[in-house]
């Protein structure tokens, strides 16, 4: 031991103090202690990155081909046949900017969802707030964002499209895609543990989620009136952020903003305390 | 002395049968209409029956420094007990007070992944057991020199045999520096020579100040690592104290049938031929385990079974009529080999009195032992997973032009990336 200058019995006194006890209903949510476990954080991102495209041919391109196909899809049949309006921009960018955010969201809210079921034999094995696995499973997915944000670097070069300032508030709109992904994957992740219906249907919810969301449509085509509710869906906020902020559009409206981020922060905060209040029994029923 | 760990009106109640049923949203919707309708009086008095308490009341403490052991049969609490000191799961009533930082080793090797590197994986799974990545940097060339897979390191573990796969997770394990350590069985895995010198670092462990709390089925194990012994029966603490007295109280009571009489009869396996590992497939392969009776067997049935990973049965030997007086046996089962694929296999025995499970003999107990058997043998059929099959035999091929014979195990080629084990000295 590397304390010799103190006595047993201050070394001792040194030493923090567990208390093991049922706990009562509403916990505290106890954040600063994955600080303590950010370590461990890193290594389980690492490992999930590591292992995501070992034995697959096309490697890492995965990121870029999925995005990017989805575009093509839907620059043909939305753009080409259906005759969207995009807002005076070519439709390929006009999808694209808002395919990889909720690209993100999406990958991220599927991993975290499934996040503390597929990991059960740690949960069963080691203790660590358990919180870490639906954050790890959102970490996850930025890897795959920043691949596929650089296709739109290129798709904005060859269109001449040259963002204005306002680029500087993209990291916000990411967090903000981030954290719905990991506010809606807080209550899936945790209703999964006692309910396995989650897993069917969250194919369901991510279909759904994507027409509610102006991804091949604008925005614009819905009235007014409906905005503000419209926009409670945090990933309008998110869509409507970084058209902004890449594509040098007029800025959206400072109520869709808000709304969008107050829905996803009404959703986080609530989701953390319904994962803290059920995950003392996930060890028993996963 | 200071203590570290202090328990007191410890318990924990599961529901039973909660673990199989996870509740798909149906079922829950269906039983909330019947409470609503009035018509779930019936049922919830039948689920509050289902109720099981796992531990009850326990109080203890363990000083710094202390190793103590946890004894008791198959479902007494032993587990329950490590859980809800590591924090994996919560106390249903009671307290525990713990002093400094827990590590717990309840699996060896929690969080391997295949497809990573011995390298990678001894960075995941040292972060996952709580150490420090700097730590692990420190410690790492000590570890992989304690699991000797130097000239593997770089390897995906998923090339390794399981041996050296079990090897590498205990070194982590081992490795580990934490206040208190919980080990729940661990230690009896891997072969002899490398289970002394796991024990020879837990006893390190302890002379460094740190505080242990082991649970064995190995009474000697026990009783060579521990100063304290405690004794779980049902969920209850029977006895705490030091160890000796503690062990003979359990083993006289075992003997007496006043551990509640039904079963516990076996209560340790191994190889006849040492440890738990079988290295050659063509050796005779012995299964010796002990019995302890309470109550004579006349005309009964002893069965042996191999289990593979997915519970399907590799083998099965049944022999009767047995007869057995009271007290406690040593009982070998004999094959000549055992040609099976490498890998993990559990090990079950079963004991029936007069008669068997066939002509309504009654079964005095059926243990699906702990630790498995591992077979750790270069893999001498098809290269390919879905062709190398059930058995481990070697072939060989004639008829070819050359007039050359080629064996199976012979042919670098039909043992492709999967390095052999050298034989531990």
């Amino acid at each position: 031991m590397t304390t010799g200058a103190i006595s047993e019995a201050e070394r001792h006194q040194l030493l923090p103090l567990h208390r093991i006890a049922p706990s009562h209903a509403w916990v505290p949510l106890r954040l600063a202690e994955l600080w303590e476990y950010r370590e461990l954080l890193y290594f389980l991102i690492w490992r999930e990155v590591r292992v995501r495209y070992k034995q697959t041919a096309l490697g890492v391109a995965w990121a870029v081909i999925q995005p990017v196909m989805t575009m093509l899809v839907f620059s043909i049949f939305f753009g080409r046949l259906g005759g969207l309006p995009s807002d005076g921009l070519p439709y390929p960018v006009f999808t694209y900017s808002a395919l990889i955010p909720w690209q993100l969201f999406a990958f991220a809210l599927t991993e975290s969802s499934n996040s503390v079921v597929a990991n059960q034999r740690l949960i069963t094995k080691v203790y660590f707030p358990r919180l870490i696995m639906p954050l790890s499973g959102v970490c996850v997915g930025l890897v795959d964002f920043v691949v596929a944000f650089g296709v739109l670097v290129l798709l904005l070069m060859w269109y001449h499209i040259a963002p204005s300032a306002a680029i500087l508030t993209l990291p916000l709109w990411t967090l903000l895609a981030v954290g719905s992904a990991f506010a809606v994957g807080l209550w899936l992740s945790a209703l999964n543990v006692r309910f396995r219906d989650v897993r069917y249907t969250l194919p369901f919810i991510t279909q759904l989620w994507l027409c509610a969301t102006p991804v091949a449509y604008s925005g614009r085509i819905v009235p007014p009136f409906w905005r503000p509710l419209y926009a409670s869906n945090p990933m309008v906020g998110v869509v409507a952020g970084f058209r902004w902020a890449l594509l040098g559009q007029t800025r959206p409206a400072m109520t869709t903003l808000a709304v969008s981020t107050a829905a996803m922060l009404v959703i986080l905060v609530s989701g953390l305390y319904y994962f803290r209040r059920t995950e003392r029994t996930f060890a028993d029923i996963v | 002395m200071q203590h570290v760990i202090r328990v007191n009106g410890l318990g924990k109640r599961y529901q039973m049968g909660a673990r199989e049923a996870y509740g798909t949203l149906r079922d829950t919707i269906t039983r909330s209409v019947h409470n609503v309708l009035g018509r779930g009086a019936a049922r919830s008095a039948s689920a509050e029956s289902q109720w099981m308490w796992a531990l009850r009341d326990v109080s203890f403490e363990v000083g710094d420094g202390e190793i103590l052991g946890i004894i008791g049969r198959n479902g007494s609490g032993k587990s329950t007990l490590l859980k809800i000191l590591s924090r994996i799961t919560e106390p249903t009533t009671g307290y525990a007070e713990v002093r400094g930082r827990v590590g717990s080793l309840l699996e060896v090797g929690t969080g391997f992944h295949p497809e990573l590197t011995g390298r990678e994986n001894v960075f995941v799974n040292g972060a996952i057991l709580g150490m420090r990545r700097c730590e692990i940097e420190r410690r790492f060339d000590e570890i992989v020199a304690f699991a000797e897979v130097e000239a593997y390191i770089d390897t995906a573990v998923k090339h390794y045999s399981s041996g050296m796969q079990m090897r590498l997770a205990f070194a982590v394990a081992a490795h580990l520096q934490p206040n208190i350590l919980l080990v729940d069985e661990v230690l009896a895995v891997g072969d002899i020579e490398f289970q002394r010198r796991c024990l020879g670092k837990m006893k390190d462990v302890s002379r460094e100040g740190r505080t242990v709390i082991l649970v064995s089925h190995q009474m000697g194990q026990i009783r060579r690592l521990c100063q304290t012994g405690l004794w779980l029966d049902r969920g209850r603490v029977r006895h705490v104290g030091d160890v000796g007295a503690t062990i003979s109280q359990y083993e006289s009571a075992i003997l007496s049938g006043d551990d509640d009489g039904a079963g516990q009869c076996f209560s340790q396996w191994e190889l006849a031929e040492g440890g738990h590992v079988v290295r050659a497939g063509d050796r005779p392969v012995t299964f010796r385990v002990r019995v302890t009776l309470a109550e004579p067997v006349v005309a009964g049935h002893y069965g042996v079974g191999l289990l593979d990973e997915q519970d399907a049965v590799v083998a099965g030997w049944a022999f009767e009529p047995v007869a057995l007086p009271v007290g406690t046996h040593t009982l070998d089962v004999r094959i000549p080999m055992l040609p099976i694929r490498p890998g993990t296999y559990r090990v079950s025995f079963a004991l029936f009195n007069r008669g068997s499970n066939l002509t309504g003999g009654r079964l005095i107990e059926k243990w699906v032992a702990t630790p498995s058997l591992t077979l750790d043998l270069p893999p001498l059929g098809h290269p390919q997973d879905e062709w190398s099959g059930l058995l481990n035999v070697p072939a060989t091929l004639s008829g070819l032009p050359s007039g050359d014979r080629v064996r199976t195990d012979s042919h670098p080629a039909s043992v492709p990336a999967v390095p052999r084990v050298a034989a531990s000295s």
